[in-house]
């Protein structure tokens, strides 16, 4: 059995992190896969504080987790109803047909 | 006074000009009308005072240039030359100005006509006033800007416009010769003034000056550089052509500019400088022989014209011609004299001819004209008034200046004064037959217009008429009245004093009998002849047309000046105008310089434009990509 170590913690926090970013350029088809991939993003930063907080024996990283999960709770809350509010004015959320902002 | 005399028409000028709309077109009629008859009084006032006290003034009124040794003043040099042309500007500009108030009754733009003429006429003021050359250069591009705005009055006509821009065009290439003539004499005499450059002239008689690798006495250089100014703005051969063109304008205009002043100037220029052109006999010659070319030219062509105010500007032309030779021949004084008497006859003839024209509702082919001597008895007399004055009618005023020409060219006594003679004569014959085929056609005969009745016919209104009155009166006695002063043996040392130098005392000989003889008796001769010609067998000059069609078409297409400067001058210009316009303003300066940058903004701004997709995804990549390059170089240092 190999040891699961920080490093291996680590690597995740990054695995998911990329995923995230990657999820939001490479995606072409919903907006709310877009707010999923934002909150793989945090959730990878969530990953790297336990596993530091751990690893210093240092409590105030697990602290700050809960408080970013508040947070991401929040910002999700508040990103659906965007996209609602969004979805009743122009009739979609298809990204492709989200391009109000091209000069 | 002389500051009254001078301002008037300028006041005059700005109250028509500027607040003509405000007060309507009749009260602005009147005031410049007014102001200007004002000033004419005041200058008899000071001819007055010049005849009976030899009056001589210099008024200084303010320094205009003031710049290392050039010292220029705006000023009022009033002698006996001057003081015969303010008497001619103001009082033909005055009764001009009352004669278009019935000339341009149907016009629309009665202030601003009012105000041209009135500026015009200071323009003219300070031309004939200044005591030093940069006034006087002032005074003539004042005119010819006037001579502009008055031939393109009616804007609308392209004809007019056109004639406008020719007749500035071609005063350019005199006005050339004339600043270059000023620049020289700045350069030799460091001084424009005249009584200074004058003093200079006779320590520099044998100073010499390469002039496009030839080397030339600077006297001959200068006179004839002043010359070519005088030739373009007096419209003398080569120079000639914007003057028919130019009667595009209303008549009130050719009568005043292209006939009593401005376009004198030329001979005012030469009579004003006769203390330098004394001193070059070169020049002289060459004025001589343009003056006479110009006089036979232009009469020659006027026999065969059909446009009234044509034949009339041909006249003028070839009577400018005849003030030349005058000049030409040493007898300044008679050049004043004629343009004295021409002042007042031809001004009558082109303001009857005038009258005509708004009878006939601006008809000016004098083939549509003929048999309305009734119906305009006025008119018509006035008009064989100007016709006998003209051509020299013994006892008319032009009989004693034209007589007196020939016969001061004759006591010249050198071949171009013989030359002069017999040109001056045969033209005075051509003169006289083309002014009464003028009158024969425009009044006798069988009526020919077919537009309008001949019961439509009326008398010009008064106020047209009176002026043309005055003018008649000038036009029969100012010759006898004014001869002795003007001409006489001791005129130059009494009434000329300083104003003209002789450098060889005017001859007072008598010339033999058959030179005073001849010219009377051709123009008397001539009316019958002509009036065979004209009006009782017509087939005669029909039967001379058609023997001689080349010869006709020669002088109906004037000479072919037009065409000849047409193909020499406009036609080069206009395709190195294209060519540089196409080829190197459109291919290479618009090319690279303003269309250039623009199009390369363009293109950048096109690529630009496409980062701008509006996809949010794309945003955020770029985002990200750019925060990763900051946070590497960050890491990296």
């Amino acid at each position: 059995m190999i040891d699961i170590g920080l490093s291996h913690y680590l690597t995740l926090g990054a695995i998911i992190f990329t995923i995230g970013v990657v999820g939001i350029f490479l995606n072409r088809k919903n907006i709310i896969v877009i707010l999923m991939s934002i909150e793989l993003i945090l959730l990878a930063v969530n990953i790297n504080l336990v596993s530091f907080s751990i690893f210093l024996n240092n409590l105030t990283g697990q602290i700050f987790t809960l408080f970013i999960l508040t947070v991401a709770a929040a910002e999700a809350a508040i990103g659906l109803a965007i996209i609602v509010v969004y979805y009743r004015n122009s009739g979609t959320i298809r990204i492709e047909e989200i391009n109000n902002l091209k000069g | 006074m002389e500051l009254n005399l001078l301002f008037l028409p300028l006041i005059s000028f700005i109250i028509s000009g500027v607040f003509g709309k405000y007060i309507g077109d009749r009260i602005s009629e009147i005031i410049s009308s007014l102001l200007v008859s004002i000033s004419a009084v005041l200058a008899l006032l000071i001819f007055y005072d010049v005849i009976i006290q030899g009056y001589e003034n210099n008024i200084v009124i303010a320094s205009w240039i003031n710049s290392g040794s050039l010292n220029v003043n705006w000023s009022i040099k009033v002698d006996a030359v001057s003081a015969v042309m303010l008497v001619v500007v103001t009082l033909i500009s005055s009764l001009v100005h009352i004669y278009s108030i019935g000339y341009m009754s149907h016009d629309q733009h009665k202030p601003r006509f009012m105000a041209y003429l009135s500026l015009f006429t200071f323009a003219m003021l300070t031309l004939v006033t200044s005591d030093n050359f940069l006034q006087l250069f002032f005074g003539w591009e004042g005119v010819g800007l006037c001579s502009y705005f008055l031939i393109g009055f009616w804007y609308k006509k392209d004809t007019a416009n056109t004639a406008a821009i020719k007749a500035f065009v071609v005063n350019r290439v005199g006005d050339f010769g004339f600043a270059l003539g000023i620049f020289l004499i700045f350069y030799l005499f460091g001084t424009v003034n005249y009584d200074e450059v004058f003093q200079q002239v006779p320590q520099i008689l044998n100073n010499e000056l390469i002039f496009f690798g030839i080397s030339l006495n600077s006297i001959d250089l200068i006179c004839i550089l002043l010359f070519i100014g005088a030739m373009g703005k007096s419209a003398q051969i080569l120079l000639h052509t914007w003057l028919p063109d130019a009667m595009e304008g209303p008549t009130p205009v050719s009568a005043l500019i292209h006939a009593a002043t401005m376009v004198t100037a030329g001979v005012f220029l030469v009579v004003r400088c006769s203390p330098i052109f004394e001193y070059s006999q070169l020049t002289l010659n060459i004025i001589t022989f343009v003056g006479m070319s110009t006089a036979f030219f232009a009469a020659t062509v006027a026999l065969v014209q059909n446009d009234i105010k044509k034949i009339i500007a041909y006249s003028t032309c070839s009577q400018l011609g005849y003030m030349f030779f005058a000049a030409g021949v040493g007898a300044y004084n008679v050049a004043m004299f004629h343009l004295f008497t021409h002042a007042f006859f031809k001004a009558l003839l082109f303001l009857g001819s005038g009258s005509v024209i708004h009878s006939f509702k601006n008809e000016q082919n004098i083939n549509e004209m003929g048999g309305i001597w009734r119906k305009l008895p006025y008119t018509w007399i006035l008009m064989i008034i100007g016709t006998l004055a003209l051509t020299g009618f013994p006892f008319f005023s032009g009989f004693y200046s034209k007589d007196a020409i020939i016969e001061y060219a004759y006591l010249r006594g050198n071949t171009a004064g013989y030359y002069a003679v017999i040109v001056g004569i045969f033209t005075a014959l051509l003169t006289s037959i083309y002014s009464w085929r003028l009158i024969f056609k425009t009044f006798h005969g069988t009526y020919n217009n077919q537009k309008l009745k001949i019961d439509t016919m009326h008398e010009s209104p008064l106020v047209m008429l009176v002026p043309l009155v005055i003018l008649a009166i000038g036009a029969i006695f100012a010759g006898y009245f004014f001869k002795e002063l003007f001409i006489g043996h001791s005129s130059s040392n009494y009434f000329w004093t300083d104003s003209i130098k002789f450098l060889i005392p005017l001859s007072s000989d008598h010339p033999p009998l058959w030179i005073i003889y001849i010219t009377p008796i051709i123009v008397v001769l001539s009316i019958p002849f002509s009036y065979y010609l004209f009006v009782k067998n017509k087939s005669i000059t029909n039967w001379l047309i058609n023997e001689n069609k080349p010869l006709y078409n020669f002088l109906v297409n004037k000479w072919y000046f037009d065409e000849l400067y047409d193909y020499l001058f406009v036609k080069p210009s206009k395709k190195v105008g294209i060519f540089f316009w196409k080829n190197v303003d459109i291919k290479i300066i618009d090319k690279f310089g303003p269309d250039g940058i623009s199009n390369l903004i363009k293109i950048f701004s096109n690529k630009a434009v496409k980062f701008q997709s509006g996809f949010i995804y794309q945003y955020a990549f770029i985002m990200l990509i750019g925060f990763s390059a900051i946070l590497t170089y960050l890491i990296l240092i």
